[in-house]
Formats: C-alpha cells, structure tokens, sequence
C-alpha cells in the first residue's frame, strides 16, 4: 500500500506561523533532490479565502502543467478551520493528517488525527510542528523519502535547530 | 553541463537571471509581490561587483536606473502596479533617450491597492500605453520560472540591442512559485551588449542611427562625450523644436522596434497544427489554457494553445495565422476588461467567434472555468 | 595669472543665452564654469545633470556630458550615475520647483544619503517658465501669477532642509556676490558627500514685476541689503533676523559619502568566512 505514485498533490493547510509554507518548500526541495519536477506554491488554489494559510505541493515524473493542486492525495490539516475545509474530501479518499490539539476530533476511514503541537512542544520547540508532522504524513505516504526531507533539514539548519527538527522528523514518523 | 537543479521562486530566478545577463545596478523601492527581487540583489550586487540601492521611491528608482545605464550599466529595477504607475514620466525618458533598461512589473490585483497579495493580468495596457505621447516597448511574460530566468536574460539582450526599455511582466502566481530549476552554464543562453560606438569621440553622435536603426551608445566617463534629453532632440542629443526632427524622432522610436518585429515577437504553441478550438494565453494562464486544452482532447476537441511569451509588441501574424484555421478562439485572461481578448479582435476583425474567460477577483483561472469556455 | 572664463566648457554659436535680462542663471553658469576650469575639470569626467524649468536648459549651452531628465527627479538620476561610477564629477542644476517643490522628496534623500553630488539651486521664489505661478519657496504673501491676493503658505528654507536632512556642505550666494559665488561652487564641488549651493536669483519678468520690484536691480539691491555674511547674520537678534537672510557657507562637515559607506558594506558581505 506504500507504493510510491508517479504524482502527488499535497495541501499543507493551517495558520500563519506553524511554518506550513516552509514546510511545502522543504517537501518540494526534498522531491527536487531525487531528481522530480516540482511545483510549490502558497496560498491559493483550490481554497484560499480566510486566514489560513496554506501551501500547496505537486510532484511528478513528468512535466506538471497547471501549477495548482486539482485532486490531492494527501492533505496536512494544522487547524480546525483547515481540517473544517478540507475534512469532506476524506470520504472522496484523500488522506488527511490533523493537528488534534487545534482541531475537534474527526472519525473517518481516511481521517488520522495526532496532537502534533503539542507533541512538539514536549519535544521542545513548538515550532518544529511542521516537520513533525510531515514525518508522520511521510511514513503512511511516500511522497518521497523520509531520508531526502532530512537532507534538506540537514542542509537547512545547523546546531541546536537541526538537532530539533530530525528528532520532530522522526518522532512524527513513529506516530504512524 | 546545467548546475545542480533546485527549488526556486519565480522572483529569485528573475534576480539570477540579471545576474547571469550581466546587471550590475538594482535601484527599487519594496512592494508586494516584487520584494524578493529586491531582497535577493540587495545581497548579490554586493557580491559581484554591483551595486543595490533602495529608493525613496519609484519614481527615483527608475531614475536613478536610466543614470546607471547611461553611466554604462546594464541596470533594472522591480515593482508591482502602484509603482509601475509612478514610474511611467521617467518609462518616457528611457524611451526618448533610448536608454537600455529592465523593469520587472510583478502584476497584482487592482485597481489601486487593490488585493495586494492576489494575482491578476490587468497591466497588459499600463504595459503598452502607460506613458504620455507616442511610443512603443518591448514587453515579455514569463509562465514557469524557468521562463522567469530565460526570459529576463531575454530582456536585458532586447534592452541592449535596441536601446529600449524593457519590461518582464509576471503574474503573481508566476513570481512566487516554486519549481526545479538548474542556473544555465555561463555561455549557455547568449548575452547581448550594447553598441558601443567606433568612431572618434569628435564625431560621435548619439542618436544617429545605424542601417539597422540603433545608434551606438556610449557610457559617462568614456572617451566619449554626449547629451541625453528629455526634449524632442537630434542626433548629437541638443534640444531640438523643428518638426521636422521631431518627425524623425518620434518615428525613428518606433521603427527601431517595428524593423526587428520578428525577432522580438516570441511565442510558444503547444498542439496547434489541428487545432479546431485555439486558446490564447499568456503568464500563469498559459497553464491552465494547457491543461484545459489535453483536457479537451481527451473528449474529444480539438484544442491547441498558442502562449505569448512576448504582449508588445502584439503578435498579429501568430495569431492570425493560427485564428485562420480554428473555429473557435478562446482567451482566457486574469482582468476584467479583456485586454489580451481586444487585441485578439483587433486582429481578426470583428466576425470572428472570440469566447473570453476573465477572472478579476484574485482568484486563478482553473482548467475547468476554461473548459466550460471549449465545450 | 588670468582668470578663468571657464569657456572651454561653452558650446560654440549658443550666446547669447535664452534667459531673460537681469536673471540670475547665467551668473551662475558663469561661476560655476568658471569653478570648473579652476579644478581642471574634463568633459569626459563631467556630467550635468538637469531638470526642467528655466534653469534646466543650462545644459543646452555645455559640452561635457549631460541629462536633461524630468521634472524634479534630477537628483535621482544624478545618484544613478555617481553610485554606479564614483570617479566621474556630477553636478545638478535645478530650480527650486525643481528642487524642492515637485522633487522635494529626492532632495532630502540626497541629502540624507550623503552622495558626493553637487546640486546647484535657483532659488527665484516663483515658477518662472511657466508664467511665474507660486511655489514651495514663495514667501508668504507674496504676489504671482496664482496667488493674486498673496501667498497663503509659507515657504521652504533649502539650506536649513539640507543642512538637516543630513548635506555635508550647504551654502548660499546671489549674483550681487558673484565671486563669492564661484569660490562657493568650487568648495562644493571639491566637497565629498551631497553638497548644496543655493542662489537667490532675480525673476524680473515674474516675481519681481509682481511684487514691486520690476527692475532687476530691485531684486538686486533686496539681495544685497538683506543677505548678509553669515557671520554677521549669526549675530543679529532674532528680531533682526526676519529682515535677512545669510549668505556664505553655513554647512560644512565630513561625514562619509553613500559609497564609501556602500564600499564599506562590500568589505564586509565579501570578507572570508570565519
């Protein structure tokens, strides 16, 4: 069931300040590593009104064309009003990963919720919240390698904020 | 051999594409959704050899930018509507003076302050006829970020050749996406220098212009002494009233441009040669036009598009020639008004089926608000 | 030894000049010529910069290089042109509509940015090519061509704004103080950093015929009763001081200029790591 696809369309969805836009970058710098056409882009698409904040991923093998994401394999929800958003397309077969510290519990086949932030912040940096929870999305969806996220991560940060963001990485990964 | 491919914004490849072209002078004023070429020159001038200046404002930054190049820099500058609008008189002075330069407009939502962070595709007029008296530029729109890149170097090589402004006109959309993008090897995509002139410095005039209607252009501080003018000038650039120069003036401006059309008229098409159905798109449009168009196919429409990496000077010719042998013309475009759309109908005379898709919310065109158009 | 003429600097068949009698613009050129041929100054090394008004067609009657640009925006340009090439010498000339009304904005962050440009203001308290309307430097209460009943602003002291907006040399002269004038230009033009000499100019044909002084030694004689050195100025009660203005040097510091600062931020971007 982990197949690796040729495309995905990813949504990171929240609000300002959970560093969801960088997360996108970092996902899509992690698929540029393995050598796919990427596109990122934040903020609009197939939803951007209110104050969320949203970046938006495509990966694929092949040329992409239109830049923006039409059908999503998997969806981050960081917010209730993210989730609140995006939550009907579960049942449409979208994976969605939720913040349960933010978000009011959902049940549902494609609907998996862990309390990222607040993980995060008995891991020590809330802010790490992004990466945490990639690493959960990461291990249940191999958009790409675990291992190439925490290249860029490696590359990205030095010291105390790498050693924060690899130990979000893998603590997310073992949610799953 | 291409550099290492890398994640990289529609602005910063804008940047790196000056680099690569050879600028060496960026004076600007900060606006959405333009800054990060600012934030981006700030550091690399400094590096190279050049030189970043913040403005009071962008009236001055694209002053100081025509002193810069006529000091023998290739200079440009970055902005969005508001400042696009306030830099207009001086747009003129380049015109005037034929002096090179780049100025990159990052197209947001108006009209005024608009929806400063929303994309739209409604300065195609600004782009054209924002200046007073008559006159023509060059204005080019990138789709991808590799396109920012290329088509920046492309500018700067218009610029220089013709002695002309300018001006790369993203979307938003385009300025601020990432793709994967490998900076070219040094060499890999040709870079143009201006003419310098030849002859001695006596005898130098600016504004005379060789058989291919440019006049060599020398910088302050050479060897060569020169007069630059807002006024209605001659060839040694002095002020000049008699009408009959203005007459050579004001026409020499223009064939300049019209002399090289072909060269400068860029376009892509992407399955045209059957194409019943022709989008005409430009910008992030372009995309969408694309997806809607295989989309099309797959049910079986005959739906090709043909993208306008170069807005002016306007591609009669492509466009007739493809509108010829379509049924149907669709131009989907991110403003109100149809801009694009009217000079399409400029083009193909008034019994011609043009279908317009207009977004003017800030929201992007979708494949499928084109589709709707097709089918 | 002779005195310089400054003509070297002159375009040949230009004179005489298009400025009204008694105007105070081709003293100025004059002076400032003359200051040019007295620092050896080259045409290849020199570049005018003007604006647009009456004292924006100076540069029709030079041979160094020049730009005549747009209205008000001349400083901006000129600081193009001296960050992109700090050998060259840059002077501006504009008119205080030029200066300060339309392109007040630019004058003050020209000062503020200390760029070794030297800009030269008419000051002739009307907008003289367009038919003498009022502008920011008009006293107020003063008559022009827009202000029948007189003038219900007040007015711009340009030294006072470039001294505080940060100029390393400000000064000011009229054609009553022709000499002094020129020694003044070439202490501006030696001066590194943004440097300011403003001089009071006649506009008979405009503000002076509209406000009583119709012969150009009206508006001479105003000059010459009211400017005093700045020394003697400094020393009137502040009574005294309404009735006149100084003239001489009133600026004159040596903070660092925009490129040796920008020179300085290059040092430190391209330093090796570590």
């Amino acid at each position: 069931m982990n197949e690796k696809k040729e495309r995905y369309e990813v949504i990171l969805a929240g609000s300002g300040g959970q560093g969801l836009v960088l997360a996108g970058i970092m996902l899509g710098e992690a698929a540029v590593r393995e050598g796919r056409n990427v596109v990122q882009t934040q903020s609009y698409g197939i939803a951007s009104r209110g104050g969320l904040s949203l970046a938006e991923v495509i990966i694929d093998r092949e040329e992409i064309i239109y830049q923006q994401v039409q059908q999503p394999d998997v969806i981050l929800a960081l917010t209730e009003e993210a989730l609140e958003k995006y939550a009907a397309l579960a049942d449409e077969g979208v994976r969605i990963f939720y913040d349960t510290t933010l978000a009011k519990p959902r049940t549902g086949a494609n609907l998996t919720g862990h309390p990222f932030t607040k993980i995060a912040s008995d891991l020590g940096n809330v802010a790490a919240v992004n990466i945490l929870a990639l690493g959960t999305m990461l291990a249940a969806i191999p958009v790409v390698k675990t291992e190439s996220l925490a290249g860029v991560i490696r590359k990205r940060f030095k010291g105390t904020a790498l050693e924060m963001n690899l130990k979000a990485l893998s603590t997310g990964e073992e949610l799953v | 051999m291409a550099k290492e491919a890398r994640l990289v914004q529609g602005n910063q490849a804008m940047a790196e594409g000056a680099i690569y072209a050879g600028a060496r002078f960026y004076a600007g004023y900060p606006i959405t959704p333009s800054s990060e070429i600012a934030e981006e020159c700030s550091k690399v001038m400094l590096k190279v050899g050049g030189v970043y200046m913040q403005m009071e404002d962008e009236i001055a930054s694209i002053a100081a930018v025509i002193g810069a190049s006529l000091t023998g820099a290739k200079a440009f500058t970055a902005t969005s509507g508001p400042g696009f609008s306030l830099m207009q008189e001086n747009l003129g002075l380049a015109v005037m003076g034929e002096v090179p330069c780049v100025v990159i407009d990052v197209q947001r939502c108006g009209p005024s302050t608009g929806l400063a962070t929303k994309p739209a595709q409604s300065d195609i007029m600004q782009l054209r006829w924002g200046r007073h008296g008559d006159q023509i530029v060059i204005a080019l729109c990138p789709a991808t970020v590799n396109e920012c890149f290329a088509l920046t170097v492309t500018a700067f090589n218009f610029a220089e050749k013709f002695r002309v402004p300018v001006i790369l006109a993203p979307d938003e959309i385009v300025g601020h996406m990432r793709e994967n993008f490998s900076v070219p090897e040094p060499g890999e995509i040709a870079v143009i220098d201006r003419k310098k002139p030849s002859v001695s410095a006596d005898r130098y005039l600016p504004f005379a212009a060789d058989a291919d209607g440019v006049a060599p252009l020398a910088a302050y501080g050479s060897d060569y002494v020169f007069h630059v003018s807002s006024s209605m000038h001659g060839r040694d650039g002095y002020s000049n009233n008699d009408p009959a120069n203005a007459a050579w003036r004001v026409a020499q401006l223009h064939r300049k441009i019209e002399m090289h059309q072909d060269e400068i008229v860029l376009t892509k098409s992407f399955a045209v040669e059957d194409a019943d159905v022709l989008l005409i798109a430009y910008g992030a449009t372009t995309r969408a036009g694309r997806a809607a168009a295989m989309e099309a196919r797959k049910q079986g429409i005959k739906a090709g598009v043909l993208q306008l990496v170069t807005l002016w000077p306007f591609a009669d010719k492509e466009v007739a020639a493809l509108a010829k042998k379509a049924k149907t013309v669709v131009v989907p475009e991110m403003n109100y008004s149809g801009q694009v759309a009217g000079e399409v109908r400029r083009v193909l005379g008034s019994g011609a089926e043009i279908r317009r898709v207009n977004s003017y919310n800030g929201e992007i065109i979708s494949p499928q608000d084109i589709l709707k158009a097709i089918v | 030894m002779s005195h310089a003429t400054g003509i070297r600097y002159l375009k040949d068949g230009v004179l005489p000049h298009m400025w009204c009698s008694g105007c105070g613009i081709g003293v100025m050129l004059g002076a400032m010529l003359r200051a040019f041929e007295e620092l050896d100054y080259k045409n290849t090394d020199t570049v005018v910069v003007t604006g647009i008004g009456c004292t924006g067609k100076a540069d029709d009657y030079l041979v160094t290089n020049a730009l005549h640009t747009t209205h008000g925006r001349a400083l901006a340009y000129a600081t193009g042109i001296k960050a992109f090439n700090p050998s060259l010498h840059v002077v501006v000339l504009m008119g205080d509509g030029d200066s300060v009304t339309i392109g007040g904005n630019h004058f003050i962050h020209a000062a503020r940015r200390n760029i070794d440009l030297t800009a030269i203001v008419i000051h002739n308290f009307n907008f003289g090519m367009t038919g003498g309307q009022v502008a920011g430097t008009t006293p107020g209460g003063r008559f022009t061509s827009t202000t029948a009943w007189g003038n219900p602003e007040r007015d711009f002291d340009i030294c006072a704004l470039a001294e505080v907006a940060g100029a390393n040399y400000v000064a000011r002269e009229t054609p009553y103080h022709g000499w002094e004038l020129k020694e003044r230009i070439k202490e501006a033009l030696d001066k590194k950093g943004f440097s300011l000499v403003e001089v009071f100019s006649p506009c008979p044909t405009h503000f002076g015929k509209n406000n009583e002084m119709k012969q150009t030694r009206e508006m001479l004689d105003w000059f010459r009763e009211r400017g005093l050195p700045v020394e003697r100025y400094r020393k009137l009660s502040a009574g005294e001081k309404k009735n006149h203005f100084p003239v001489g040097k009133l600026v004159d510091r040596d903070e660092p200029d925009f490129n040796a600062r920008y020179e300085e931020i290059r040092a430190r971007a391209t330093a090796p790591e570590g």
